[in-house]
């Protein structure tokens, strides 16, 4: 995914903001990137050399925490986070499925964005509503007993919800 | 220890909470479950519905939001006391019935006994909770108040005796307060079952002065949330049992370690950690006395291996949760090189309930070798999910029979998975065995953090196998060369039998790859990791068999080894139901109009089998695949 200048520049600076408040010893290394990514919703590349600086290591250190903790992630989130669970439960009830059904519709594979930014899909641990399954997290709401026609209409009652985002967007920025 | 005293300090703020809670009085309470479960099922719809009945129709009640009770299949709930009469608790509610009770119950005075799941006291008509077998069962110790109080209030947890035991435990001497611990004998929940006291006792006796305390609360097992349950529910609770270990152990900082998916967990804890510090419970010179503690909470990042207490501290000073060798033990040299004790949430759980009740009460539950509760999360095919808390020593089918009721649309027990990815698949015959450390261990599964997936006859026991195996491998951190390529290696050699690509010598490699992983990995997350494998190929191997050598999956679920197929008997000419459920189109009408499925374009979803009406039954599954030819050429 390729950011733009001015997405860069507000990795930088929201990273200096954070960083200020924070001492420099190792313990706080990942607090501050929690912090990064709950500004930023992603961890760009940009506010990794701006940490690494800040804590004087070199910034494949932090790239190697970064990249080890599953909740940090590297491309900027979609508009909309779907995201689906992948516990015992779910898997059992066909979460694979169902992460079969959003790729196929969204055309992007688990960890993507969709081109527009619209989308994204990631998995989940388990989010603990074992009777549902299996279970959709689309923005903040779960969505329980999952099915590959809920996913298809699901994707077609956002779009006619949303007709004349795609057109509007780019002005907004 | 100084010679202030914190029980008369905590006894006024005791005091002052019951004050308090005195304008609740009289009035109507409904408690409404807004855990994370309840919440996922429109738990906060339900209390807002009830909020508004309540402003519509003047009444003199108070809704508030508590923890969960346990009883998840029944979300969301809520138990109404209205005053001079028995608790009722309701189940299965919906912003509907939430709109009814007030009026109907509270004005009219109709209980509406066909919402209600039971009564908390003897009453007329509603069977109380024990009046079933998963009430006699139950034993709640730690669990006594989640669901009932206000984790957001800690004047809710003062009043029903909350903090007396950290006052206890502050007017005696570090010392007795681990004997008394190592006297009842609890052993750590979090799956070791190492016993709590004498880690305690490991870092008390360390020359270092800095110490630290670590409440492990980065549950990580998919099909266990006993841990956050308890955090969401009653997090002072842990806090206690947190403050008293402290004490104990002459710590003067301690962490909350948890989980970055659990953030209403996170937010009570922050909250109820701010209630504490503002009453002078926690922080400096607490209830009064010389003894100072800090808490802090820090938010995990989603590695599954942080569970591991070498692993937890290496994430905590901001490296990658690569786990440490071990000795030295952390209670000697763990964060930031200090002593260190890490506990699980569920047995700090227990430490504020023996220092109030005493050793022998703890060691009058249970088994002899495992004291004590256990608590259990119920998950998978039966009919009542949730979670329980039972005696030590309870068999897996009173577990299964008595407190889940049985496994849901009378479909056949095939086997319960205990203990998460490091656990084991165990079979019918093995239903007796009681849940203690010991049998598990023998039969083949472990005591883990206590999750527990009930599967059925549709569930393919490989295809579990591989599942975790999925699961542990993509968790290991890489360290260790056989836990890092063997579990790989072992994923692989399961891919490819779920796929029908199985070889006869598989079985022997896996065997042999298993004991490889198992001798060469540091910590418990490689040790263990064979486990699922190891269970599966002893009691179900026929399975195994019947994948590698008829290339046929037995339970119908692994998806290479099946087709689905639509029975032309059965099929009805003037229905659609199939062909419009397709999301890709590959149901069409053959000449006769019954529906025939493009075997080519079908992804087998299920959809069709779902959709087709009861009365017909017409989609079925079959396996091997090209038993689908067979069947069509047999029609023709």
């Amino acid at each position: 995914m390729i950011l733009t200048e001015e997405e860069k520049r507000e990795a930088v600076e929201k990273s200096r903001e954070i960083l200020s408040k924070h001492d420099s010893s190792r313990g706080s290394l990942i607090p501050v990137l929690q912090e990064v990514q709950s500004v930023l919703g992603y961890v760009p590349p940009d506010a990794m050399q701006e940490v690494a600086g800040h804590f004087n290591i070199p910034s494949v250190d932090v790239y190697s925490v970064v990249t080890f903790y599953n909740q940090f992630r590297l491309t900027p989130p979609g508009k909309n986070q779907v995201k689906i669970c992948m516990g015992t439960a779910c898997h059992m009830r066909g979460a694979g499925t169902i992460m079969e059904s959003w790729e196929r519709v969204l055309n992007i594979k688990v960890g993507e964005t969709t081109l527009d930014r619209e989308f994204s899909l990631e998995r989940v641990a388990c989010v603990g509503c074992c009777t549902l399954a299996p279970v959709a997290v689309v923005n903040e709401a779960v969505h329980g007993k999952m099915t590959p026609t809920k996913v298809d209409g699901m994707l077609f009652s956002h779009r006619l919800a949303n007709p004349k985002e795609k057109e509007e967007k780019p002005g907004e920025q | 220890m100084s010679n202030k005293k914190a029980a008369p300090a905590l006894e006024k703020l005791q005091g002052q909470a019951v004050q308090n809670r005195e304008s609740l009085r009289g009035k109507t309470l409904i408690l409404v479950g807004a855990a994370t479960c309840g919440r996922a099922v429109g738990a906060l719809d339900v209390a807002r519905v009830f909020r508004e009945e309540i402003e519509r129709l003047q009444l003199d009640a108070a809704v508030i939001e508590v923890g969960c009770m346990g009883h998840c299949y029944a979300e969301p709930m809520a138990v109404i006391y209205k005053p001079g009469e028995p608790g009722i608790c309701y189940g299965y509610l919906n912003e509907g019935i939430a709109a009814r009770l007030p009026q109907d119950y509270l004005v009219e005075g109709d209980p509406c006994a066909e919402f209600a799941l039971a009564a908390m006291e003897v009453h007329e008509y509603i069977p109380t909770f024990q009046d079933f077998p998963r009430g006699l069962i139950e034993q709640k110790a730690v669990m006594e108040h989640c669901g009932f109080i206000d984790p957001e209030n800690i004047d809710d947890y003062l009043a029903v005796g909350g903090y007396s035991a950290l006052a206890a435990a502050l007017d005696r001497e570090p010392s007795g307060v681990i004997s008394e611990i190592k006297d009842s004998g609890l052993r750590g929940r979090g799956g070791a079952g190492f016993p709590t006291g004498l880690k305690w006792e490991m870092c008390s006796s360390s020359q270092e002065k800095t110490r630290y305390i670590i409440c492990n609360a980065d549950e990580g097992d998919p099909g266990a949330f006993m841990d956050r349950t308890i955090l969401e529910s009653n997090p002072h609770l842990v806090i206690e049992g947190l403050a008293i270990a402290a004490y104990s152990a002459g710590a003067g900082k301690a962490y909350f370690y948890v989980r970055a998916e659990y953030p209403l967990a996170v937010e009570r804890i922050k909250k109820a950690l701010q209630q504490a510090a503002g009453l002078g419970i926690i922080g400096k010179s607490m209830l009064g006395t010389e003894y100072s503690l800090d808490i802090e909470v820090f938010q995990g990042s989603g590695a599954f291996v942080c569970g591991e207490e070498t692993a937890l501290i290496a994430s905590m000073e901001g490296e990658p949760g690569l786990p440490r060798h071990r000795p030295p033990y952390p209670a000697v040299a763990g964060l930031f090189g200090k002593p260190t004790v890490i506990d699980n949430v569920k047995t700090l759980s227990y430490v504020p309930l023996i220092i109030k009740n005493g050793a022998g009460w703890f060691k009058a539950t249970g088994t002899e070798k495992s004291p004590g509760t256990a608590i259990f999360a119920l998950a998978g095919k039966l009919v009542n999910t949730g979670l329980t808390e039972v005696p030590m020593g309870t068999t897996l089918s009173q577990i299964i029979y008595d407190v889940g009721s049985g496994i849901a649309g009378n479909k056949k027990f095939k086997a319960v998975q205990i203990g998460g990815p490091s656990g084991g698949c165990l079979p019918e015959e093995t239903l007796e065995t009681p849940v203690d450390y010991q049998s598990l261990s023998k039969a083949g599964a472990m005591m883990g953090s206590g999750g527990m997936v009930v599967l059925d006859e549709n569930d393919c026991m490989v295809e579990i196998a591989r599942f975790f195996l999925d699961f542990t491998q993509k968790e290991s951190c890489g360290k260790c060369t056989f836990c890092r390529l063997g579990t790989k290696h072992m994923l692989d050699i399961l891919e490819r039998i779920t796929r029908g690509a199985g070889r006869p010598e598989d079985i022997d490699l896996l065997l042999e790859l298993a004991e490889d992983v198992r001798a060469g990995s540091l910590c418990n997350l490689g040790k263990t990791a064979p486990n699922p494998v190891l269970s599966t190929l002893r009691y179900f191997r026929q399975e195994y068999d019947a994948h590698i050598n008829e290339k046929r999956c037995p339970s119908l679920m692994c998806k290479d080894l099946i087709a689905y197929y639509i029975l032309p008997d059965k099929c009805e000419r003037s229905c659609d139901a199939c062909v419009g459920s397709c999301p890709v189109e590959a149901i069409f009408s053959n000449e006769d109009r019954i529906k025939v499925i493009n075997q080519e374009k079908c992804v087998k979803c299920d959809s069709c089998l779902v959709a087709c009406p009861p009365q017909y039954k017409a989609v079925i599954k079959v396996s091997p695949p090209d038993e689908v030819l067979r069947r069509e050429k047999g029609v023709k």
